[in-house]
């Protein structure tokens, strides 16, 4: 069984079909990019992984364990598409209070927080508000209040939006390091040459997964130069 | 302990707004002062045109009058369509007349009263049988501010906490600080619980401020025990906030939130005792019944103007315990919609 299994997913809002009979699999350690336009069903898709979404049919599996679990919440870090934090509080006030709702110990997490704040170069911030922060400084700290407890699988729902090609080149860097101490993320975007960085991609378009694969393979499958040409391509505009 | 933790972070947020928190602490006092300036004043004394009287009454008249002057009844009635005077007394074939302005009720009642304590003591034969008067509670001074300052206390704690908990909820689901959340290992009760204590921290301080200022400062009526009528109001306030997270997850903004005021604030000021529901039909009588503040004034009432203790007013902390409870365990059903687990 892969590290994240997703079996026969549907799900619709009252009448509204978002998600159609997803299948797909990601394996450990590997980075999987979600790619597809808005509305295309990635954040709900996401959520369920997680667990704050229960899907009307099919059913989703990962490290075995059938989602939704505290076992796989305690090792999955998540990282929303809004920012999701308090902006009267510091940025360390943040940090502490997610950092003790998953049970680190003070001086654990003391260590933690000046290490993922290092990660993401936020570090001369620490005890700034929130609210004086710019929105790619937010983007930064949402970031790393998923990567404080140490979690074996990151799920981040658009994280390089509104953040420069530079910092957003230090962002992908740090992923490859987090992919060699052997964490699996899964992330989704709509930006293709993001999508060209990851291991495997899947396209989702109006709730339906069109094709799932590698950057390359799915290149040569569809005879293209690039993963936006391929996209056209299974939407049937070329 | 993420009970703890929750706590800890709406102290946090809490001392760095100090606005909301000057809402919720200062307003009160500022409120309740403005309707203690209204509704505390002296008892007004009529002003009245007489023609045609007996000495003695004239003399009881000045008594009980702000102003006395003597003229025809066509003076009078010049001098009531300009505003200066409130009656014109006479007495035609034995019989007292009496003329009066009419358009506020208040000081018709004041006018007839001072002509009746006048018309009283001329009267010698009711001297013989001067009636004892005694209050088996309150006493001749408790006034209007007295009888309803019991449940302007509870209303007060409960709108203030009602707003800020249950925008403060809000902002939690709208601000994506509630995906968050519930992405972590938090437990749903422990989210809720994580709520109820940390703004009850600040009920408690909120409750001691306008219980302390209204009897100390404003000398409201108080008979009762102070740390008792704290009790009566923390788990009022304790109901306003778990009713506001629970009504919160129904509305989408800020603004929707201020329409609840109208709707489930503003009925249970007027069914919770600030008017006398006993003359109206039994089945808005039973309307109060569902109302929180209804028992929660209820407790105040008689604790402050009759001395009644803890084991007196069992049954109406009982009922407030029940509407705590019962919303407590909705907030937690309703975070299903988010989590199933």
């Amino acid at each position: 069984m892969s590290f994240v299994e997703v079996r026969n997913v549907s799900h619709s809002f009252g009448s509204e079909n978002v998600l159609n009979q997803i299948q797909l699999s990601v394996e450990k350690g590997k980075i999987f990019g979600l790619l597809g336009p808005s509305g295309a069903g990635k954040t709900t898709l996401v959520n369920m992984m997680i667990g704050i979404l229960t899907p009307n049919r099919g059913e989703i599996y990962i490290d075995s364990k059938k989602v939704p679990s505290f076992d796989v919440i305690d090792m999955t870090g998540y990282m929303a598409q809004s920012d999701a934090l308090y902006q009267e509080l510091t940025a360390r006030e943040n940090l502490e209070f997610i950092g003790s709702i998953y049970g680190l110990k003070s001086s654990d997490l003391k260590k933690r927080i000046n290490a993922v704040m290092e990660t993401v170069n936020l570090i001369d911030h620490l005890d700034k508000p929130v609210e004086k922060y710019s929105g790619g400084m937010k983007r930064r700290l949402s970031l790393a209040t998923a990567l404080l407890h140490e979690p074996k699988l990151l799920i981040l729902d658009e994280p390089t939006v509104g953040i420069d090609p530079v910092l957003r080149k230090e962002i992908w860097d740090e992923f490859r390091n987090l992919q060699r101490n052997g964490i699996t993320i899964i992330v989704t975007t709509h930006v293709m040459d993001e999508a060209e960085k990851c291991d495997e991609l899947g396209l989702l378009r109006d709730g339906v997964l069109m094709a799932q694969g590698s950057p390359s393979e799915l290149k040569e499958e569809y005879q293209s130069d690039s993963i936006e040409d391929v996209f056209l391509s299974v939407g049937g505009v070329k | 302990m993420r009970v703890f933790a929750i706590v800890k972070r709406i102290a946090r947020q809490m001392k760095r707004d100090r606005r909301s928190l000057a809402l919720m602490m200062i307003a009160p006092l500022f409120v309740l002062t403005l309707i203690w300036l209204v509704v505390d004043g002296d008892d007004y004394e009529p002003k009245i045109v007489y023609d045609n009287l007996p000495d003695p009454i004239v003399e009881s008249l000045e008594e009980h009058t702000g102003e006395l002057t003597t003229g025809s009844e066509e003076e009078a009635v010049q001098l009531m369509q300009d505003g200066e005077y409130d009656a014109y007394l006479s007495i035609d074939d034995q019989a007292p007349h009496i003329l009066l302005e009419g358009s506020e009720p208040s000081i018709n009642s004041a006018v007839m009263r001072a002509v009746q304590d006048s018309l009283k003591s001329f009267d010698s034969s009711s001297q013989l049988n001067e009636h004892v008067v005694e209050y088996l509670y309150g006493s001749a001074e408790l006034n209007l501010f007295d009888r309803i300052g019991p449940v302007l206390i509870g209303f007060f704690v409960f709108f203030f906490v009602f707003i800020l908990g249950g925008i403060s909820f809000l902002r939690e689901r709208t601000h994506g600080t509630l995906e968050k959340l519930l992405s972590t290992p938090i437990r749903r009760w422990e989210l809720v619980s994580g709520y109820v204590l940390g703004f009850g921290f600040f009920t408690i301080i909120q409750s001691l401020f306008i219980v302390t200022f209204a009897i100390y400062v404003l000398d409201m009526y108080m008979v009762g025990l102070f740390w008792e009528l704290l009790l009566v109001t923390i788990l009022l306030a304790m109901t306003a906030l778990s009713l506001a997270t629970l009504l919160s997850t129904f509305a989408k903004n800020e603004f929707q939130i201020m329409q609840f005021i109208p709707i489930v604030i503003i009925p249970q000021v007027f069914f919770a005792g600030l008017f006398n529901l006993e003359t109206l039909d039994q089945w808005i009588q039973v309307i109060s019944k569902f109302m929180p503040l209804t028992y929660g004034a209820e407790a105040l009432q008689q604790m402050m103007i009759r001395g009644a203790h803890i084991q007196d007013v069992w049954f109406e902390i009982l009922v407030l315990l029940c509407f705590a409870f019962v919303f407590f365990v909705l907030n937690i059903r309703v975070l299903r919609g988010h989590r199933t687990l």
